[in-house]
């Protein structure tokens, strides 16, 4: 690499802090630095700031639960969060989904040359705040730095550990017929909020993401239903309709749902009519479908709505015997139609 | 949802269907022309409410299963080329050619965008002047202004780097191929409503007075349809074969008139191949002379390509109301939304992909009721 000497006008010139340089990786200096001025300053605690070669952890004993997950979100901020946030929630949330307490979270950031910092910065915020909410630490990460075009910005990876509870193990192979469908909020408003920008339309109002931790959720749920809490599940990516065939297929059970029930807020469902798309099949992050006997139902849904999170919470279905592995659903009209898993991506329609 | 929940009313549903049934003395048998009404019925089951009154057959209307596979093919050959990046409806990506589709292509490095209108691949040709913009300008009557303009705006703008694949068919000769055939079941059409927004209904009367048979211009919400369906079976017990309209909110007799002058500017009626069908006489739109330097396929030397449709598929039969998607030997078997043989299986407003879904859940039914 050349570097600019007399007389030259750099455009990037040494010292200048305002975005990310390949240097940022290479270990040295600039590497120290970005730990030091953008990382540690929001994320750390005394495990990271140790900053040894891995985190030393200790844990009561029992079982302990860990999960992955890589966000790739475009735009990186979206009205609601921004792919900080969706970081942490997303990997808590599915702990939180094994009944597990959130505990610890790893942080893997993947960075593109050219990112300016003051998004760096609100990712970070984000971030932190979104893990000091769940009530998790970050005790280890690691940063690298990619050229310009190999990355959306910056990709992040978080790992989580949580603890189990000792009886309380909610699954999706658990549904049973009978059980009632709970869901604790209203669906499809993160897909929606990042399509909208996405697609640069523009409505009314503003659809926010409900990126969310659901720990708080589960723990009222696990105290009030107990082993009972027979399947809790995030309908994230692939939304509400996925998540719920893949534990009617799990649970060799059927679901029935009614579609007066759903909870779709009145702009996602506009947008939705807008792109041709259906919000059983758009992505939330703050929301948490829960599978409980119907004598249960009540006690759950009061324990949901105990929390500002779950305060739309409701039932929409049931479990049943019949077409095992099938979501049906009953139109608000009163016909029936096969909620089915989507074979690839949602595509808009063209009429 | 302000002009929308009206029409979704489950009070004014009910009792349209009585309605129906009450006025029915026979079973009539009637077609909904367009995929996006045959959306609506399959997404909220209005089949299963009609019973025994009524007999929907889910017509040709939806352009993503009737586009031919020449046309798919000469997408795929276009998207895979490095010098074009290729705009399209997002419902085209998924549609099988002959040895793949436009998300296989995206996947191999095909530069293919997904557009919600022509004129942001327009505007993407402004933006991008070293490369080729092709936009793949599919559909009926109703995409056809949209498309015409992002056209002339082209020319008036002097994009040289901007043309179009044109497949785009009219309904009026499809629904004359419908009712020429031997075997012929429709007693009645509902028309598209959003065709007719653009077009009015004059094209109908000869065919309603020619065939003797009820045509109904309906709308798209559950109201409409189960509205239009009931004007239909009126008229099929009184006896009359007029053309009717029940999306009064939209359509008129003369239709949009600036919309369809720019239509028949940009584009002439030409013969066109229809997917699982074959050639109809006529019903297609391909460019003009005067716009010859946007037609994609003279551009890029691809006029002469034709592709042969596999056997297997039935895709025709099912799309003219001869063969209902479960009778299709090839269907649930060798031919699913997974691995779909035809269009009709990969549309979610296609036949066969319908009935997938809701013949797998009566076979459950009965398996259940009878353990």
């Amino acid at each position: 690499m050349t570097l600019a000497t007399s007389g030259l006008t750099c455009p990037a010139p040494i010292g200048s802090n305002d975005r990310v340089q390949l240097g940022h990786g290479s270990g040295g200096k600039l590497s120290a630095a970005l730990l030091r001025d953008h990382f540690l300053p929001r994320l750390g605690n005394p495990i990271l700031d140790q900053l040894g070669d891995a985190a030393v952890l200790s844990l009561p004993t029992g079982e302990i639960a860990v999960s992955t997950d890589t966000f790739v979100v475009r735009p990186l901020e979206f009205p609601g969060g921004n792919i900080g946030a969706l970081a942490v929630h997303g990997t808590v949330n599915d702990l939180a989904m094994m009944g597990a307490e959130p505990r610890y979270l790893t942080l893997g950031v993947v960075l593109e040359e050219g990112l300016p910092f003051e998004v760096l910065d609100r990712v970070l915020a984000a971030l932190a705040e979104a893990a000091a909410g769940a009530g998790v630490a970050i005790v280890a990460g690691d940063t690298k730095v990619v050229e310009r075009g190999r990355a959306d910005g910056m990709y992040i990876n978080t790992t989580g550990v949580g603890l189990l509870h000792p009886v309380v193990r909610p699954a999706a192979h658990r549904a049973a017929p009978g059980d009632a469908v709970l869901v604790s909020g209203a669906i499809g408003r993160h897909g929606m909020a990042v399509m909208a920008l996405r697609e640069g339309l523009e409505f009314e109002t503003t659809i926010t993401s409900d990126t969310a931790c659901l720990w708080p959720l589960v723990r009222g749920l696990r105290d009030a239903v107990g082993p009972e809490l027979r399947v809790l599940r995030d309908p994230t990516r692939g939304g509400l309709a996925s998540a719920l065939n893949e534990i009617a297929a799990a649970s060799r059970v059927g679901i029935a749902l009614d579609e007066a029930a759903l909870p779709v807020p009145t702009d996602v469902g506009a947008a939705c009519e807008m792109l041709g798309l259906d919000p059983l099949y758009v992505a939330n992050e703050g929301v948490l479908v829960a599978m409980v006997p119907a004598t249960l139902a009540d006690a759950a849904l009061a324990a949901l709505q105990a929390h500002p999170l779950g305060a739309g919470s409701r039932r929409i279905g049931t479990v049943v015997s019949q077409h095992p592995g099938m979501v049906v659903l009953r139109t608000a009209l009163g016909g029936t139609r096969v909620v089915d898993l989507l074979p690839g991506d949602q595509l808009p329609r063209i009429c | 949802m302000r002009y929308l929940s009206e029409y979704r009313d489950p009070e004014v549903a009910r009792s349209l269907v009585h309605q129906i049934r009450d006025t029915a003395t026979r079973r009539w048998v009637m077609m909904e022309v367009c995929g996006g009404q045959t959306h609506t019925i399959v997404k909220q089951g209005l089949g299963e409410l009609l019973g025994d009154a009524v007999e929907m057959i889910h017509g040709p209307g939806c352009p993503v299963c009737v586009t031919p596979l020449e046309q798919i093919d000469k997408a795929l050959a276009l998207a895979a080329r490095p010098d074009v990046i290729f705009a399209s409806f997002g419902d085209m990506l998924r549609v099988p050619g002959s040895d793949c589709d436009l998300q296989q292509v995206r996947a191999r490095g095909g530069a293919v965008r997904v557009v919600y209108s022509p004129l942001d691949a327009l505007a993407l040709a402004q933006a991008n002047p070293d490369k080729e913009v092709v936009f793949f300008a599919v559909g009926f009557e109703t995409t056809a202004p949209a498309n015409a303009m992002a056209v002339w705006r082209a020319r008036e703008l002097g994009v040289p780097n901007f043309s179009v694949l044109v497949s785009h068919v009219t309904v009026p000769p499809a629904m004359r191929a419908i009712l020429d055939a031997p075997d012929n079941r429709v007693q009645a059409f509902l028309a598209a409503g959003h065709v007719c927004t653009v077009m009015g209904w004059t094209e109908y009367e000869p065919i309603a007075a020619e065939y003797r048979v009820p045509i109904v211009v309906t709308g798209f919400e559950p109201i409409d349809i189960l509205e239009g369906i009931h004007f239909a079976v009126r008229q099929l017990e009184d006896g009359r074969h007029e053309v009717e309209n029940q999306y009064v909110r939209a359509v008129t007799r003369a239709g949009t008139v600036p919309a369809r002058s720019l239509v028949e500017q940009v584009f002439r009626l030409a013969d066109r191949k229809w997917r699982g069908i074959g050639e109809i006489p006529g019903s297609g739109l391909v460019l003009r002379d005067e716009f010859a330097a946007f037609d994609a396929e003279a551009k890029f030397g691809l006029g002469d390509v034709t592709v042969e449709e596999p056997a297997e598929c039935r895709a025709g039969d099912v799309l003219r109301g001869r063969l209902k998607p479960h009778q299709c030997p090839a269907f649930g078997s060798r031919c699913t939304p997974e691995h779909p043989l035809g269009a009709p299986m990969v549309s979610s407003e296609g036949a066969c992909a319908a009935y997938y879904n809701y013949g797998r859940f009566r076979e459950m039914e009965v398996v259940g009721r009878g353990s």
